[in-house]
């Protein structure tokens, strides 16, 4: 009974991912408003002449702040796991 | 244990270098190739050259944790201040409100091809200076926390 259930999900699985290869076309139609916006327009709004600066650090200022916060957050775990122990303080594992 | 003569005397000369080479990457963010991330992992990369030629017990006193934190966190601060004082002149959060305005990074910019002018780019240069202190000060606090672990040289 598991094996045929595990069978059946697997062939939906399989059919599902036949469907999205077969089904859908990229690229048509070409979606490059945004792109076309940024390219013509990014050295007059924000001054840059690097447009790949000009999108991270203005049109998707919100994503570096992200971005920022991961790396703070990441160097808060390393320093958790690498601090110092209190001397009266015994490590947690066997 | 230091490394021989050689390595720590290569490692002083290229030390101003890559700091210099750093440095010139973050602050060209927004005419070249390479911004706030690429520049500080360039500047955190001489000191991994300065704790593989010293060890890590001559160098503790003088490139502490603590410094380092301390650059990290007012990267951080210095990024998400820079983005709320766009709300005093007017603007949305995080709103370029320097450019074209003729003051400090704010030369207007011809569009097309041109040679690039480093007083353009509005809030974009302070914004990868700051991205390039914090990224500084965050490689940096991961080497070292790694290097006190083993408390010996890279």
């Amino acid at each position: 009974m598991k094996n045929i259930l595990t069978y059946a999900a697997l062939l939906i699985f399989a059919a599902g991912m036949l469907l999205c290869m077969t089904g859908l076309e990229f690229g048509n139609p070409a979606y490059t408003d945004m792109d076309d916006y940024m390219v013509e327009n990014g050295q007059v709004l924000t001054g840059g002449n690097n447009i790949v600066t000009d999108i991270v650090f203005d049109f998707r200022g919100f994503d570096t702040l992200g971005e920022a916060t991961v790396l703070f957050t990441a160097v808060l775990g390393i320093g958790l796991i690498f601090r110092r122990l209190r001397e009266d303080e015994e490590y947690g594992y066997e | 244990m230091d490394m021989s003569r050689i390595v720590r005397t290569t490692a002083n000369v290229l030390l101003p270098f890559i700091l210099i080479y750093g440095f010139y990457i973050v602050m060209h963010g927004h005419l070249t190739p390479g911004g706030g991330f690429q520049g500080g992992a360039v500047i955190a990369t001489g000191i991994v050259l300065l704790f593989a030629a010293y060890s890590y017990t001559d160098l503790k006193e003088k490139v502490t944790l603590g410094a380092l934190k301390n650059s990290e966190t007012l990267g951080l601060l210095l990024f998400i201040f820079t983005a709320l004082l766009a709300l005093t002149a007017g603007f949305a959060f995080f709103g370029n409100w320097l450019v074209n305005g003729g003051a400090i990074f704010g030369d207007m910019v011809a569009f097309g091809p041109n040679p690039g002018d480093l007083n353009t780019g509005g809030v974009i240069p302070i914004m990868n200076l700051a991205v390039g202190i914090e990224v500084l000060g965050a490689m940096g606090v991961i080497i070292l926390s790694m290097l006190s672990g083993i408390q010996e040289d890279a």
